[in-house]
């Protein structure tokens, strides 16, 4: 037993670089979402042309093709990442093109009335985003994001075949060490399925929060 | 280092051989998720509790956890219990259950979109259960899916690259091997990223096509 309990610490360990990259990954997935959501509305062509081009190409390729591709072709170009800077790189690239367009979906679904009584009131640009759009759009992105953030979360996985120690590294280790496949793979399937749950009760709570003070004012 | 045409053109037949199984290995997996993703949504609608907990729950947990590790579970346990499998049947097979998680949603609400009244003509004209299933409600249930299915049928495409982790000589794995012997990794890699974008873009306007065929437009 005793054993064990040191490969499990192994695979904890692995546990926290998970979550950790998890974390960073969704923040900038976060923020590219919001960033090519937005300029996907955007008056001008170039910017629209810009986002979609970065949306489009994140979409059409796996998140394994972008990490190998960041790794192992980026510092020929004289960009050297640490695995984990390529982690987090690769996947909140590819997610936020995902959540670019959870966001341009959301900000659409707002009614044209809202904005046209910003412009009426005479409300900035920015204003009429900030305190009109955006509080009714959020909790619209919200279960997609939900979604999105489970899938990157799927997604880190891939990055233990660029050598960062993260569970499913841990778990090969553990495999390779003693040769049992039953305890490494299913221990971290589980440990996989608890963090999914975890971030969807998460979002569920979030969700309530911000959707506190909206009743009545969506049809 | 620069780009090398040369040396492009001499590893394309070796990335075309990969591409063939990355095809085949999209097409068996899509066979395998489009029907065990229907059994799944039936056996989700099964009026025996046991079984459509006990599905539902196993369906939430695939669609939780990453699909790397569901291959090497495949891959490395099932061996052990005397089930041994060649990479590229393993390969199928994960990847096939993996998107049958997501098919059976899509299959669920197609199912739940086709009015009651429908159950309730087949009834009153003495249909038997499968006869209405087979004559009544998934003539009318599909159409309106096939937009959506082939959707992650495309992301499906995409995800195969995670077959190289298990062995399968697919597009990337075959990248991957030229790149190390070779020492070069620009151009293989890029190789890849540009077929699978292609090959997306262009899947991306079949799916318009689709859906412009199969939307539905009465409602």
């Amino acid at each position: 037993m005793s054993v064990w309990s040191g490969y499990l610490t192994l695979i904890l360990e692995g546990a926290l670089v998970t979550i950790q990259l998890t974390m960073m990954g969704s923040a900038l997935a976060l923020v590219m979402a919001f960033i090519a959501g937005l300029a996907r509305l955007s008056r001008f062509f170039a910017v629209r042309a810009l986002a979609t081009a970065y949306i489009e190409f994140f979409r059409g390729t796996s998140i394994f093709v972008q990490l190998f591709w960041v790794y192992f072709v980026l510092p020929f170009a004289g960009l050297t990442l640490t695995p984990l800077q390529a982690g987090v790189l690769a996947l909140g690239l590819n997610v936020g093109a995902y959540g670019a367009e959870v966001v341009r979906g959301a900000v659409k679904a707002i009614g044209r009335e809202q904005t046209e009584a910003c412009i009426a009131l005479n409300l900035t640009p920015y204003q009429r985003m900030r305190h009109i759009i955006l509080p009714q759009a959020l909790p619209l992105m919200l279960p997609t994001f939900c979604n999105n953030a489970i899938e990157l979360l799927k997604g880190t996985a891939v990055v233990s075949l660029i050598s960062l120690t993260d569970m499913t590294f841990q778990a090969q280790v553990v495999r390779a060490q003693t040769g049992n496949t039953l305890f490494p793979f299913a221990t971290i399937l589980i440990l996989y399925f608890l963090m999914a749950w975890a971030i969807s009760t998460a979002v569920r709570w979030l969700e309530r929060r911000m959707t506190r003070g909206l009743d009545g004012m969506r049809a | 280092m620069e780009w090398d045409w040369d040396f492009v053109w001499q590893i394309m037949p070796t990335l075309i051989e990969g591409f063939k199984i990355t095809l085949l290995a999209t097409v068996l997996g899509a066979i395998v998720a489009a029907v065990l993703g229907l059994g799944i949504a039936l056996a989700r609608r099964s009026q025996i509790t046991a079984v459509s907990r006990g599905v539902g729950f196993l369906a939430e947990f695939i669609r939780g956890t990453p699909l790397l590790v569901q291959l090497y579970f495949i891959f490395y346990v099932l061996p052990d219990i005397g089930i041994r499998l060649a990479p590229l049947v393993a390969g199928v097979i994960g990847i096939g259950l993996h998107y049958a998680t997501y098919t059976a949603e899509v299959y669920r609400a197609g199912i739940e979109n086709v009015p009651r009244g429908q159950w309730e003509a087949a009834k009153a004209t003495n249909l038997t259960e499968s006869q209405a299933w087979i004559h009544v409600i998934l003539p009318q249930a599909i159409p309106p899916m096939i937009p959506a299915l082939a959707n992650y049928f495309i992301a499906m495409f995409k995800e195969t690259p995670l077959l190289s982790a298990i062995t399968v000589l697919e597009l990337m794995n075959q990248a991957k091997s030229i790149a190390n012997s070779n020492y070069r990794y620009i151009e293989p890699m890029t190789l890849v990223g540009a077929f699978f974008l292609v090959i997306s873009l262009i899947s991306v306007i079949g799916l318009r096509w689709l859906e412009e065929r199969y939307a539905r437009t009465d409602d």
